[in-house]
């Protein structure tokens, strides 16, 4: 894709990303901080695709190394919001169904 | 080139991932945004093994991503939610080494064959994801404690700091002019130190700020890197991050009352050293669990304000019986929560859920301060910097501006704590001297739980 269409596409997202967030509420500050960092752990693929294309040992150490952590950011990123959010959970279950007893 | 239905894809997995934004915005639809983003990354994971690109490691590729995967997943498990802050300050910066060595490589593979945009993004890459990386492990050795929370300031600390920036970015120029590899080595050494440089004059109690910023700055790296690759997908995820995560480092910024650039330059200018030096041996007047016992059963109205201390202790449950007790005998509770008690914005109302305290008993600062002036007793227990006035009234405390629960209203304060020991911020407490208030010295779970025994008895 050429250069243009990529700068097209980071200034939109520029845009959305300023949008999807600015009336965030203050007690989830902490979580979507949080699920924003799991989300550019993305770069994992990034790293899949180095690695996939690399040759030598400097080369292939360094891109292992890429994979390995983008796998914990992506991965530790997720799991650590989804049980910030599991905090929250108890509350709804008392003014909802009885599926919190087992708790 | 990467085939149609796998643009297609990576279109799908864009505006999940913004959905999952969107989600996280909002108590209801916040842990369906996590699952939504989970997905997204998921589905674009695997779809990039079928697209045909060149896998010539499959083998490292496969095992790096179960090993890293087993890390993320059993430390987001395993870590207490009192020391989440750090850990998510942890992955923050190894996703920002990724996108830096990912950078790395990729000028190893093209090299001076780029031209000058790629070299240009490629450098960009590895200083954002450098001092990303480094600048989030200060962070997390101030949040463990490991290294001093107080602001560091070095000699001559500003003109290293400048001198460190210009020389990254000379170094950036001259390795765009001409490609050579021993200069990204000195790029990324520089950046590394740059993001050092850059964290340590931060005060404990800005630390969560500069946690949303360099979040920002991976997803701006992680962007760049996708400028680099030619990937769609990294471009869109990274700069979506990057602009809600500035977007939000300043509304936390702004619930925090701290303008931003005080809290990244405010150390430079050496001022911030608190007023610890004040009189260490003036006279407190401390109290036994059952004083603290009969001035709450005899009050009309009680306002509880958690801090970390009470985190740590884990008090949460002793707390919740203490508050129980009070309103079985008609006595008004509320938790007062100040937007950033414990560690980050938030994290106190995560802690207190868990330990199953009523949504609706927690009141957020704007809510209760006007309280404090008609409240008995305010019982401030493992909190020091979100109710001390110094944020007020003296203009060389870390802290000032910031604001806080007007808990020195109240007719009377009682202080639970294990120590005369400042707070996260490291500044002294006037209102611990102040003629109104009482401590209880000891551990907090251990204190309440007396409290509740005398309750009981009363």
């Amino acid at each position: 894709m050429d250069g243009v269409a990529l700068l097209t596409i980071f200034v939109l997202s520029i845009f959305v990303g300023f949008e999807v967030v600015s009336k965030v509420s203050t007690i989830l500050h902490t979580p979507l901080m949080s699920g924003a960092n799991a989300i550019h752990g993305i770069v994992l693929i990034g790293g899949i695709i180095v690695l996939g294309s690399s040759e030598g040992i400097l080369e292939i150490v360094l891109s292992t190394l890429a994979v390995l952590l983008g796998a914990i950011n992506l991965v530790g990123g997720f799991v650590v919001t989804d049980r910030m959010l599991e905090m929250f959970k108890p509350r709804k279950a008392e003014s909802g169904s009885d599926e919190g007893a087992g708790r | 080139m990467t085939p149609t239905w796998a643009q297609l894809v990576n279109l799908g997995v864009a505006v999940l991932f913004i959905l999952s934004l969107k989600g996280l915005s909002s108590p209801k639809s916040a842990r369906m945004g996590t699952a939504l983003g989970a997905i997204g990354a998921l589905v674009a994971t695997v779809a990039l093994f079928f697209t045909g690109i060149e896998l010539r490691n499959l083998a490292l590729i496969i095992g790096a991503i179960v090993v890293g995967s087993v890390i993320g997943w059993v430390s987001a498990r395993r870590v207490k939610m009192t020391a989440m802050p750090q850990l998510v300050a942890l992955f923050n910066g190894v996703g920002g080494g990724a996108a830096g060595l990912i950078a790395v490589v990729e000028f190893l593979h093209i090299g001076a064959d780029g031209g000058i945009l790629f070299s240009f993004f490629t450098v960009l890459t590895i200083i954002i994801g450098s001092v990303a990386f480094s600048g989030s492990i200060v962070t997390f050795l101030k949040l463990q404690e490991i290294m001093t929370t107080r602001p560091v300031v070095i000699p001559l600390g500003k003109w290293v700091t400048i001198l460190v920036a210009v020389a990254t970015i000379g170094f950036a120029v001259w390795l765009m002019v001409s490609p050579q590899f021993w200069l990204v080595l000195v790029l990324m050494l520089l950046s590394l130190v740059f993001g050092v440089l850059f964290v340590l004059p931060v005060g404990g109690a800005d630390v969560p700020i500069v946690i949303s910023l360099l979040n920002a700055c991976t997803g701006l790296a992680v962007a760049a890197s996708g400028y680099v690759l030619g990937n769609v997908l990294l471009l869109i995820a990274g700069t979506l991050v990057g602009a809600s995560g500035t977007l939000l480092t300043s509304l936390m910024a702004k619930a925090m009352g701290r303008p931003l650039t005080s809290t990244l330059f405010g150390a430079f200018s050496g001022t911030t050293q608190g007023a610890a030096s004040a009189g260490e041996d003036r006279p407190v007047r401390s109290a036994g669990p059952n004083d603290v016992a009969i001035m709450l059963g005899y009050a009309n109205k009680v306002i509880l304000v958690p801090g970390y201390g009470l985190a740590v202790a884990q008090a949460q449950s002793p707390l919740r019986e203490l508050a129980d007790l009070l309103t079985e005998k008609g006595i008004a509770v509320d938790y007062a929560i100040h937007p950033v008690a414990g560690r980050m914005p938030g994290h106190m109302n995560v802690l207190l859920a868990e330990a199953n305290v009523p949504y609706e008993q927690l009141k957020e600062m704007d809510e209760i301060n006007p309280d404090f002036s008609s409240t008995d007793v305010v019982l401030v227990v493992g909190a020091n910097d979100v109710v001390n006035p110094a944020a007020r009234t003296d203009k060389s405390a870390p802290i000032y501006g910031m604001p806080i629960l007007d808990v020195d209203a109240a007719q009377q304060v009682v202080f639970l704590k294990r120590s005369m020991r400042p707070g996260f911020a490291g500044i002294e407490n006037e209102l611990l001297f102040d003629p109104k208030t009482t401590l209880l010295f000891g551990d907090a779970k251990d204190s309440l739980t007396k409290v509740v025994t005398s309750l009981k008895d009363l």
